[in-house]
């Protein structure tokens, strides 16, 4: 019984960093049919989110406040990595809808930007950067508006952000001959977030042992999942996406404003990322590389729980969860000590951490080959390309 | 474009500049480059490690140790060769993490460089891209990080620990002190795994017993079920050996400490590629109390030692930190240096003829390079501390290289020595 208990709260705390870690890929996936291979990286930004608030309540606050930090960072990092995804939507995935492989292609650019920015951040780069960008939206405000009715004036608008991107590096590179604002902010090293106290150790109940960092993922995790639920189920702006994702030339006939709703999907998506990233400090390393470690699970959660369906994300992230812990733990020799020789040596080969990953993957293989659509195909006409 | 880089390119063109007109200057007048000291001529030597990409964090602290030695033997005088003062000119490339580019780059060195030797590598797989490369021409490289064994070439002289320098007395220190009950974590690639192989056979040798063993792909962050495996093999605490390599130790440290495995509850760790920077990008937090096998502590309390760490310091910056690898490489470069004037030549051949036997007070220690091509190295055994440094708990002093492992079956009775002139002293049996 214990082992079964075991069992169930490992599987449930692999799981539920799946889940959390896909739940922004979801809507943002199942939702709109936006390949989103940047999910990683805004994942990343939320975890650098923490560190910076740690950092903050570290130096500035009283040390009794410092426990907390987490919880302040959990809705920061929601708010700075939705904004950069808001962001993205704007600038790049608007022109690309309809075009997945574009779609593919750019994000994972963006993904490739992001990383380095991360690495190469200094003051004198960021204020070099809000420099070209104001400059390149400020001068078309700025001139006079006969500028903009002329032939040459689509040559106005690129010179504008051409040349307040000269300025911009032309000032990031004087900026930058000062020792304090060359400085990177974070550089291209891990960086070190601290659980505060109350999430180190552990608890146990009965035999099972719960580390605490695990449990707070697991409540996290339900929280993200009822409000988003709540969300699209009953909110007007919810009930909005859904018609949108239903029908869009229907919707956009009745008056929804369609471009509006993609951008709050793209959002909470976003944001649901960040929340992931805040989660995944109290387990992992902190780094540039930190998406890439979950953007291929995050897919393999989505596609293997159906598309457009949280209920799938939720147990197809389970599923993976406990399936992976009990093939990589090796339990399963312990349910059934007087098993024949031949299933021993097969499952004591698959019970490494590397072999399991390779089982669970071969298993989700076999398992899309019957059921392409995943746990929980979309059923009707409705659904977009 | 990042404004740092085209700074640094701009700064870089304005130095190359600036180095051209003072050659210039030297041609015309024919005499001595005042501001450079007193040179006869120059010897290029190759630095070949990983600028960028996912080793270069690690690999620009080696890299810059040996630039720290060269520019140290330059502010000495150079090298005296044949009554001549040669100043030594790095020649550096980036191998980018990529083990073929490590390849290409050590061919490019040699060919079109023409350097007399190579300074260079950090990951098993990089030294092997390069191995043949440096066969085929008969060339030279030195190797500064502690490996797995097992290999011995002539054109390769490793400045790192063999197996019997690390790894082995420190299981053996495990055995003495800690308990029987061993339990192997490493990533899923050839150093974990080689090095493991040696630990099982040492271990069914000496009394000790395996009682798990797992294997994290690299960068894999999930470590629950190893975390049910070492609480079934080890319920009471026991040994777990860690060979982790980068960010897996991370997430390993972290899950542990939050699982109750920890020094304070019988488990004594002891992790073999944990140094000074590695323990600073975890978190000291995580690692206090658990144990490490180097052959240099920035902690080592002797004057060499402590100027090493002083100079390091002085040239990037404070909060920087030396470690075993760094000291192997800035190490390496004197040795180099000291037998070319034993040689009194720069030639490759000649200079690898004079290097075994060579010695030099290396901030560890006298190191001294043996025929086998490794180098007689000192070996602690540290446990981490608050601060992110380690007290050292056991000094074993100098121990000679083993390359081929006398615990593995395959290996056992054969042994490595290139004074022998036979056409297999790279392996042949005792």
């Amino acid at each position: 019984m214990d082992l079964l208990y075991d069992t169930l709260f490992n599987g449930l705390a692999i799981g539920s960093v799946l889940v959390l870690a896909a739940l922004g890929l979801a809507v943002v996936f199942g939702l709109m049919g936006v390949i989103n291979m940047a999910h990683g990286e805004l994942m990343m930004l939320g975890a650098y989110t923490t560190f910076v608030v740690q950092n903050i309540f570290k130096a500035v606050l009283p040390d009794a406040l410092f426990p907390i930090y987490i919880l302040v960072a959990i809705p920061l990092a929601f708010l700075v990595s939705g904004l950069v995804g808001l962001l993205l939507e704007k600038t790049v995935i608007r022109r690309l809808y309809g075009r997945p492989l574009e779609t593919l292609l750019a994000t994972w650019g963006v993904s490739l930007i992001l990383q380095q920015f991360v690495r190469s951040v200094s003051s004198a780069f960021a204020i070099g950067l809000l420099l070209a960008v104001a400059g390149g939206l400020l001068i078309p405000r700025l001139t006079p508006k006969a500028w903009w009715q002329q032939r040459w004036t689509p040559l106005l608008g690129s010179g504008s952000w051409i040349l307040s991107g000269i300025v911009g590096i032309a000032v990031a590179a004087v900026l930058g001959q000062q020792r304090a604002l060359d400085q990177p902010w974070f550089s291209a090293r891990n960086i070190d977030v601290t659980a505060p106290i109350w999430l180190r150790g552990s608890i146990d109940v009965g035999a099972v042992n719960m580390p605490a960092a695990r449990l707070f993922i697991i409540a996290l995790t339900i929280i993200a999942l009822l409000a988003v639920s709540w969300f699209l189920q009953k909110s007007v702006w919810g009930i909005r996406i859904r018609a949108v994702t239903q029908n869009r030339s229907m919707s956009d006939c009745l008056g929804i404003p369609t471009g509006k709703v993609d951008a709050l999907t793209f959002l909470i998506g976003s944001g649901l990322a960040g929340v992931a990233g805040v989660a995944v400090t109290l387990l992992g390393s902190v780094g540039p590389n930190l998406g890439g470690n979950y953007i291929v699970d995050c897919f393999m959660v989505v596609v293997l729980g159906g598309v457009g369906k949280l209920a799938g994300t939720v147990l197809a992230a389970l599923g993976i969860g406990v399936l992976s812990y009990v093939v990589g733990s090796g339990s399963l020799l312990l349910v059934w000590p007087a098993m024949p020789e031949a299933l021993n040596t097969l499952i004591t080969f698959f019970a490494t951490t590397s072999m399991a990953k390779v089982l669970v993957f071969a298993l989700i293989v076999v398992f899309l080959q019957i059921r392409p659509a995943g746990l929980f195909p979309q059923k009707g006409r409705m659904v977009e390309a | 474009m990042d404004p740092n880089l085209m700074r640094k390119s701009v700064l870089r063109s304005v130095a190359g500049a600036t180095a051209l007109a003072a050659s210039l200057s030297l041609v015309a007048c024919g005499g001595a480059d005042k501001a450079g000291g007193d040179f006869d001529g120059e010897v290029k030597v190759g630095i070949l490690h990983s600028r960028s990409g996912t080793m270069a964090i690690s690999e620009n602290t080696v890299a810059e140790a040996e630039l720290m030695a060269i520019e140290e033997i330059n502010a000495k005088g150079g090298i005296k060769v044949d009554g001549k003062k040669l100043k030594i000119v790095p020649v550096e490339e980036d191998g980018a993490s990529d083990w073929p580019t490590f390849a290409e780059k050590a061919k490019k060195l040699i060919d079109q460089d023409q350097v007399s030797v190579v300074f260079g590598g950090w990951t098993s797989a990089s030294r092997k891209a390069m191995l043949p490369v440096f066969e085929a021409k008969d060339h030279f490289l030195f190797y500064p990080i502690q490996y797995e064994g097992q290999e011995c070439s002539k054109n390769i002289f490793y400045s790192g620990a063999a197996p019997n320098q690390q790894a082995e007395p420190a299981v053996d220190w495990l055995l003495k002190n800690k308990g029987k009950d061993f339990f192997l974590v490493g990533s899923d690639y050839v150093y974990p795994r080689t090095a493991n192989t040696i630990m099982k056979e040492q271990l069914k040798a000496s009394g000790g017993k395996v009682v798990g063993e797992d294997y994290l792909p690299l960068g894999n962050t999930e470590v629950a079920p190893i975390i049910a495996k070492i609480k079934q093999a080890l319920p009471k605490g026991g040994v777990i050996v860690n060979t982790l390599n980068g960010d897996s130790n991370v997430a390993f440290f972290k899950q542990m400490k939050a699982a109750g495995i920890t020094p304070a509850n019988g488990y004594s760790i002891m992790s073999f590629s944990i140094a000074e920077e590695e323990i600073a990008a975890i978190g000291p937090e995580y690692l206090e109390g658990t144990y490490a096998a180097w052959n240099f502590f920035q902690s080592l309390d002797t004057p060499a030692s402590k100027e090493f760490t002083k100079n390091f310091k002085a040239k990037y910056g404070d909060n920087r930190v030396t470690n075993d690898p760094a000291e192997a490489a800035y190490m390496m470069v004197y040795l180099w240096a000291a037998a070319a004037e034993k040689a009194n030549s720069v030639d490759d051949n000649k200079v690898r003829e004079a290097l075994v036997g060579v010695s030099f007070d290396a901030p560890e220690g006298k190191v001294t390079v043996m025929p086998n091509h490794h180098v007689e190295k000192r070996v602690l055994i540290g446990e981490v501390q608050k601060d992110g440094m380690f007290k050292i708990l056991e000094d074993k002093g100098f121990v000679k290289p083993v390359a081929w492992n006398q615990f593995v079956p395959e290996t056992k009775g054969y042994t490595c020595d290139w004074t022998q002139s036979r056409p297999d002293a790279g392996k042949y049996k005792m």
